[in-house]
């Protein structure tokens, strides 16, 4: 287990060192050097404003979107749940685009605080709701009715609204990315992400006995209510401020704790970690991929991730079914 | 001895019929109890009432003297430990893993040894690495049993300990549960097979559609009679070297 975590720390410093050194403004080594020595030379900026900032938001991104999609997958005994299963990605989304379609863009952190509050509105009906309600199957039905709820009213935004420049701006923001993220966004971005990690790390123990059943769960001595309660509540503040930082970026959530899952031998509470370290190499990987691909307007990073993910999904998909089927 | 478990008059819902109708029971330490009756009898259904998984509509449950609906879980799991039918795993742990969760109030390492112990004395000791998944149904039959020793708690309710197992391991299974009532500990456990539940257990009750049909020793509660009105069957408890044996056809008709 240390081992594991160590190596994927090392290879999201890998990652990470990649995804500073590289970007479309190429550098030469004597400029390199400069931007070490000095950060306020032109090339220090492109490094440690511009690059640094971006390549953290996109590890703290997919750190956040790793954790919540190990949290669901244990809280639903599925492993093919992800952080937007139970609709708090689409409410997150609906809450963006109902800022920015009523003008709101320009106030700093409207866009962002609006998607936090529509993940926690989301998150919150299906925390009080997983309180009542014991079975997975029925957690996940509520979520596949609240994401289609959501996807709807993101769809009435585009519908009703006045401008079309506003909708392209929707959905460019849809698409996600993490360019030219500030350090101060990913401050403030950090105190809900923060408290999601901590829940879900203390909902741990309890994800872990869910593998024995519900009912079995329920009485093995751990209060499982307020268990089922943190895993949920972690997973929407994860998503809420991952959407927040970086609009909506599937399939990290799903993947990342695959990943490691062999490596944890499938434990749904030693999983967490590892899978939020895979999800962070995962996403910084996918960003210095959407900026090194030579395209005409740089790829946006949901895009990338839902282009890679898609066929990682199948393949996840294809081995969980054989499986089950054993 | 005050029983670690006692249902007085309790009945329970399901939809507009009762599964459980006016059942009162009581389990004392040093007793294996046998719960049998035909399917829908509502064996698996007293259990439940008993952990407080199934609510009440009249009557009584209760742990070592309190409602278990009441009860923090903790004291809950001090005092009963469940073994459902359902065998289904959500991942494949090792089976340590597995059987260390029984043990979830205690500290990891400590869990660990409980596992370990408890799968020895379900005779998995060289499968305690292997994932659950991997093992054949009656191997994860008896790790899940692992599991539900690992926790220690003084009364076992158990749900079909012994089905799809082979004949060796149903036998072991019904040593291991009867060791637990002779070091102190009481069980209840359902079962389908009449004459091992005749041999394995001091007492059995019989549900009849939600109502105690028979309570009492073996030879009581599998009379002719019972077994023609709970069972539908024509048939009597035979005794032999290995203990009784309950030869039966089928009744056209229940009485």
């Amino acid at each position: 287990m240390t081992r594991l975590l160590l190596l994927l720390g090392l290879a999201l410093l890998a990652a990470a060192g990649l995804s500073v050194a590289f970007g479309e403004v190429a550098l030469t080594a004597s400029q390199y050097l400069a931007a070490l020595s000095d950060p306020a030379s032109p090339p220090g900026e492109i490094l440690w404003a511009i690059r640094a900032p971006r390549t953290a938001a996109a590890a703290g991104v997919g750190a956040a979107l790793g954790l919540a999609g190990a949290a669901m997958q244990g809280l639903l005994r599925n492993p093919l749940a992800d952080p937007g299963v139970l609709g708090v990605s689409a409410f997150a989304g609906l809450g963006a685009a109902l800022a920015i379609a009523l003008g709101l863009a320009g106030i700093a952190g409207a866009v962002e605080g609006s998607a936090l509050a529509g993940a926690l509105v989301a998150g919150g009906a299906v925390a009080a709701l997983a309180a009542r309600l014991r079975e997975p199957e029925a957690l996940i039905l509520f979520g596949v009715a609240l994401s289609a709820l959501g996807g709807a009213l993101t769809a009435l935004v585009f519908n009703l609204s006045p401008s079309p420049v506003a909708t392209a701006e929707v959905l460019s923001w849809l698409l996600g990315s993490v360019e030219n993220r500030a350090w101060g966004d990913l401050a403030w971005a950090a105190v809900p992400a923060l408290a999601g990690a901590v829940l879900c790390a203390a909902s741990g123990r309890g994800l872990a006995l869910l593998t024995l059943g519900e009912e079995t769960a329920a009485v093995s001595g751990l209060p499982m209510g307020r268990l089922r309660a943190y895993a949920v509540a972690g997973a929407a503040l994860l998503t809420g401020a991952a959407v927040a930082l970086a609009g909506v970026i599937g399939f990290v959530g799903l993947v990342a704790p695959h990943l490691v899952r062999r490596a944890v031998r499938d434990d749904p509470a030693r999983v967490l970690a590892p899978a939020a370290l895979a999800g962070a190499v995962l996403l910084v990987l996918s960003d210095l991929l959407a900026r090194l691909i030579p395209t005409e307007t740089e790829l946006k990073l949901g895009v990338v991730t839902a282009l890679f993910g898609a066929p990682l999904f199948a393949l996840v998909a294809w081995r969980a079914s054989r499986s089950w089927r054993a | 001895m005050s029983p670690l478990l006692e249902l007085k008059e309790a009945a329970a819902l399901r939809g507009r019929g009762r599964v459980l109708d006016g059942v009162s029971v009581a389990v004392r330490p040093g007793e294996v109890v046998g719960v049998l009756g035909p399917n829908g009898a509502g064996k698996t259904t007293l259990l439940r009432a008993a952990l407080g998984l199934q609510p009440l509509c009249a009557g009584s449950a209760s742990l070592g003297g309190a409602d278990p609906r009441r009860l923090a879980p903790d004291v809950l799991a001090a005092r009963a430990g469940y073994l459902p039918q359902e065998r289904r795993v959500g991942w494949n742990l090792p089976a340590w893993r597995l059987a260390a969760l029984g043990a979830a109030l205690q500290p990891p390492a400590r869990a660990r040894e409980l596992a370990l112990a408890a799968l020895e004395r379900v005779g998995l000791p060289g499968l305690a690495d292997r994932g659950v998944l991997d093992m054949s149904g009656g191997e994860r039959a008896r790790a899940l049993l692992a599991r539900l020793l690992a926790g220690g708690a003084p009364l076992l309710l158990v749900d079909e300990p012994t089905a799809g197992l082979d004949p060796d391991a149903q036998l072991m299974v019904l040593e291991i549960l009867n060791a637990h009532a002779a070091a102190g500990g009481a069980v209840a456990t359902t079962l389908h097979d009449l004459g091992l539940a005749a041999r394995a257990c001091h007492r059995l009750i019989v549900l009849d559609r939600g109502r105690v049909a028979a309570s009492g020793p073996p030879r009581e509660a599998l009379s002719p009679e019972i077994l023609a009105r709970a069972f539908g069957l024509d048939g009597a408890l035979i005794d032999t070297p290995a203990g009784p044996l309950v030869a039966a056809r089928r009744l056209r008709e229940r009485p």
